[in-house]
């Protein structure tokens, strides 16, 4: 293996979205035969640079060259990248649960003749390829009926299939448990012997370590750095940590001086299980207690759980086989549906805003009121006066742009559609608010304006609870922050200590360390 | 006038029905010679299609909901022949079985309702199953036909207010004074709307687009006074009682927490929940109340027939589920207004009546039917694509 054979070399990849720059001049080099691992946060590009790789975004609509093999590619999709040995496997798994193994091995690429499937080559061919990735099972086993880890054996068959030189996998083992993945990584050790080229996306610094030849650091768009596991210099995970962070600090914060006051919420013990797969623990004995006036943020890369644990916690939203106690006031309180939660002061809004937070072919007034219509009600008929004050109260409080309170949803900014979000809820005249991501694809003026609006609630001694990828913010607004790590709380920083590198290091902690 | 301009782009689906509709009306008004406004076809025409505004009201509201309901005209034939049982076989007073035809509908409406929001099983296949269900009922209470209704009864469809003040020339006093009242009603509240709507500094309509509304209706009404007053009847009670629905439903989905929760959650479901909604609630509630309306439709539909009938209903739900797209409302749920169902109602009625005076082959106007209800969604959907929300 020469040092400089390269398969493939992305060199000065830049995607623009509408307003944002996902990537810019973002190079990649991967030698042919090599483990190749790629690390960042959230929203780093990541997935974003893997999707242009594979002809998602087809030729065109990014700057840059992309060449694989030594010749330049120009695909239009994910068939033109396919064609040349391209595979990508997504998170989430694309497989058809109602059809068998065979059936989603060979779907789209059927193995027949004029049109009519020859079952029984498709069979043999299909055992094969179980063979190679270690699964005994038959191919004629619908997909739903096997677990979450050979459902990702049977994608990696599926690519097997195409003839694959380049396998992309996007953080294959973050819905396995240790044992699968433990499999799945010594089968991606297998695959360099045999020839095959990985490049894998994974937030678990322990497997990096483990099986990866170089790692790519992607920060905000850009690379950052490659670094070669074998070379001279041992490379430790403080070291790729320090790479992925450091995250310049240049957003604004207000100032502001807390007054912390009496414990109003506590969550205890609290362990919930995936909604469909109830074996997967998705949170895991996590405490966590916010007082009044005090703003407590949740770090955490995805699928660490923090999503999962405030939905849980706020009637239920989410999981199954939930146990755990939780605390309002200091007296344990049920919160099994979303009016008991809402009944108990908590109220909770998603990281979607679009899909679980607004109706979006309603107006901001409807919106507003959606949570607390009672408030606005008197024997089930609504006061449209009563409620277009509140509505008009909230549009100039928190400068909601829009003429009217009748504009619909939306059409508004997102930054403004997230004023909405925060309108209804802090309507419900909640004592613990629960953001989740409350500046996600927010411009930076608009996000100054939530901070504010964050921390004027939080003298109004309501209790605080943010949710967020970026470090910074957490850093910046918060008096107190959880890590979570798999589904664990493995550590709690306050202010004064909090660093990206500290929060990161958690945030990237393994089984077994939890505290 | 710019400000006309741009609230008329922001109403254009709700004037584009009624546009249409105005179309058909004059194309149909040459097509007959003038025959289909006679004053006593404009009467028979609520007469004929009181059942599908009436079933378009409850239509809308599970559509909005994100359901559909194909059991209507079962119901409609279960309920009604229900009611004339009770009203031959056990003698009762017309008013208590009016009563109860409509409890009996509302039972059915929970029936339904508990196997969609409780068991989670999609109203589509719920219905359909009701419509079997329903359907066979009926031939086995009612055989055929139960006939010899009281005439008290009959002339809830058939009849009209009666003559109590005269008559100024060939005009029925009483007619006037009906549609004097709403013009009066209708201005009056539209008054007060706006006017509370300007005390919070909000925006109204312009001033001219404001009084050009309550003028243009009060001419409609008037007009539609002064005609129906000439015909032989005057003002037909089922005319009352659509009336007084659509009246009482509008205000309950505008102005109702239960109305509002409907859009809620069938604009995005999840918010809703997440926001607190009781989604499986709304659910049986408008099944419930789509029962209890069927059962409303019974009456009108069996008193018009003068006999419980066994076929009663075939192909209602069809025609309700017609009018409330034609009339606007979406196929993903969370829109639609009442008015619109209605308006939907009477082109579906128009095209009826229309097409029967030129005697058109019945099977010609399914046809035309059809393609009428396919080219207003296909409007509706090309006129969505053009204006996609962000």
């Amino acid at each position: 293996m020469g040092d400089n054979d390269y398969i493939l070399e992305m060199r000065e990849i830049t995607k623009e979205f509408p307003g944002v720059k996902a990537l810019s001049d973002v190079t990649l080099s991967v030698r042919r035969g090599e483990v190749h691992a790629i690390c960042g946060e959230n929203g780093a590009g990541k997935s974003t640079l893997m999707n242009v790789l594979s002809g998602v975004y087809p030729h065109g609509s990014y700057d840059g060259t992309i060449v694989l093999n030594g010749k330049d590619c120009d695909f239009r999709s994910i068939r033109d990248s396919e064609a040349r040995g391209v595979v990508i496997i997504h998170q989430e798994l694309a497989l058809i649960p109602y059809l068998s193994i065979a059936e989603n091995i060979f779907l789209g690429n059927e193995r027949s003749a004029a049109g009519i499937i020859d079952w029984n080559l498709a069979m043999r061919d299909a055992s094969e390829l179980l063979a190679r990735v270690g699964l005994t099972d038959s191919p004629q086993v619908k997909a739903m009926d096997i677990g979450v880890g050979k459902q990702q054996l049977v994608e990696i068959a599926k690519a097997l299939s195409k003839k694959v030189d380049l396998l992309i996998l996007d953080e294959p083992t973050a819905a396995l448990n240790d044992e699968d993945s433990a499999h799945l990584l010594a089968l991606i050790a297998q695959f360099r012997d045999n020839g095959i080229t990985c490049i894998i996306i994974s937030h678990k610094l322990n497997e990096i370590s483990a099986i990866a030849d170089r790692v790519t650091i992607i920060r905000d768009g850009a690379t950052i750095e490659t670094l070669d596991l074998h070379g001279d210099e041992p490379v430790t995970e403080d070291r790729i940590i320090r790479s992925m962070v450091g995250r310049s600090m240049d957003s604004r914060f207000p100032d502001h001086t807390p007054v912390i006051g009496a414990e109003v919420l506590r969550v205890e013990n609290w362990t919930v299980h995936h909604p469909i797969d109830s074996e997967r623990l998705v949170v895991q004995d996590a405490n966590i207690t916010v007082h009044a006036g005090e703003i407590v943020g949740l770090a955490g890369l995805m699928g660490a759980g923090r999503t999962e644990l405030a939905m849980s916690v706020f009637g239920r939203s989410y999981g199954s086989r939930i146990s755990g106690t939780v605390y309002k006031d200091g007296k344990p309180v049920s919160m099994r549906t979303v009016s008991e939660a809402i009944g108990h002061g908590v109220a909770y809004t998603t990281e979607d805003r679009k899909r679980y937070g607004l109706n979006l072919i309603q107006t901001i007034r409807e919106n507003i009121s959606a949570s607390a219509l009672g408030k606005v009600a008197h024997w089930g008929i609504v006061g449209t006066e009563a409620e277009i004050k509140v509505a008009e109260k909230y549009r100039g409080d928190f400068r909601i742009k829009s003429p009217t309170v009748e504009a619909v949803v939306g059409k508004l900014s997102g930054g403004n559609q997230q004023k909405v979000v925060l309108s209804k809820w802090v309507n419900s005249d909640p004592d613990v608010l629960i953001l989740d991501e409350p500046t996600r694809g927010i411009d930076v003026g608009a996000k100054y304006e939530i901070y504010g609006i964050i921390n004027a609630l939080a003298d109004l001694g309501k209790a605080v609870i943010v949710i967020s990828s970026e470090l910074p913010e957490l850093i910046g607004l918060c008096d107190r922050t959880y890590a979570m790590s798999q589904g664990r709380i493995t550590g709690e920083v306050a202010r004064a200590d909090a660093t990206q590198e500290t929060l990161m290091q958690y945030m990237t902690m393994g089984k077994g360390a939890a505290v | 006038m710019n400000a006309v301009r741009e609230y008329l782009g922001r109403n254009l689906r709700q004037y584009g029905i009624v546009a249409a509709l105005i179309v058909i009306v004059v194309f149909f008004q040459v097509l007959t010679d003038g025959r289909l406004l006679y004053p006593d076809n404009v009467a028979a025409l609520f007469q004929q299609n009181a059942y599908v505004m009436i079933l378009a009201i409850g239509m809308m509201m599970v559509i909005i909901a994100g359901h559909i309901d194909l059991s209507v005209g079962s119901v409609v034939a279960f309920t009604g022949g229900l009611c004339a049982i009770m009203l031959t076989r056990w003698d009762m007073p017309w008013l208590l079985a009016c009563l109860l035809t409509i409890v009996i509908g509302a039972l059915v409406g929970m029936w339904q309702g508990f196997w969609v929001a409780y068991v989670g099983i999609p109203a589509f296949i719920v219905t359909l199953a009701g419509m079997l269900i329903f359907r066979g009922l009926t031939i086995v209470l009612v055989g055929t036909t139960v006939a010899g209704l009281p005439r008290d009864f009959n002339s809830i469809s058939s009849g009209s207010l009666p003559n109590w003040f005269g008559f100024v020339g060939d005009l029925d006093v009483v007619t006037l004074c009906v549609g004097g009242i709403g013009i009066v009603a209708f201005a009056v509240t539209q008054w007060r709307s706006r006017s509370s709507l300007r005390k919070h500094d909000l925006a109204v309509e312009p001033m001219p687009a404001f009084v050009l509304k309550i003028a243009v209706t009060a001419v409609i009404i008037g007009v539609f006074t002064y005609w129906l007053s000439l015909s032989s009847g005057g003002t037909p009670i089922v005319l009352l009682i659509v009336g007084f629905l659509i009246i009482a439903y509008s205000f309950m989905l505008n102005r109702s927490v239960f109305g509002r929760h409907i859009y809620a959650v069938g604009g995005n479901r999840h918010a809703a929940v997440l926001s607190g909604v009781n989604a499986r609630r709304v659910d049986f509630g408008i099944f419930v109340n789509m029962g209890a309306l069927a059962g409303v439709a019974a009456i009108v539909t069996t008193a018009r027939a003068g006999a419980g009938v066994a076929t009663a209903g075939n192909n209602y739900e069809l025609d309700a589920i017609a009018a409330c797209f034609i009339g606007g409302a979406a196929v993903t749920g969370g829109v639609g207004k009442i008015s619109g169902a209605m308006i939907g109602a009477l082109i579906m009625g128009v095209l009826n009546m229309g097409l029967s005076i030129m005697a058109v082959d019945s099977a010609w106007q399914q046809t035309i039917k059809g393609m009428v209800l396919l080219a207003a969604v296909a409007f509706d959907m090309v006129n969505k694509r053009r204006t996609r929300l962000g």
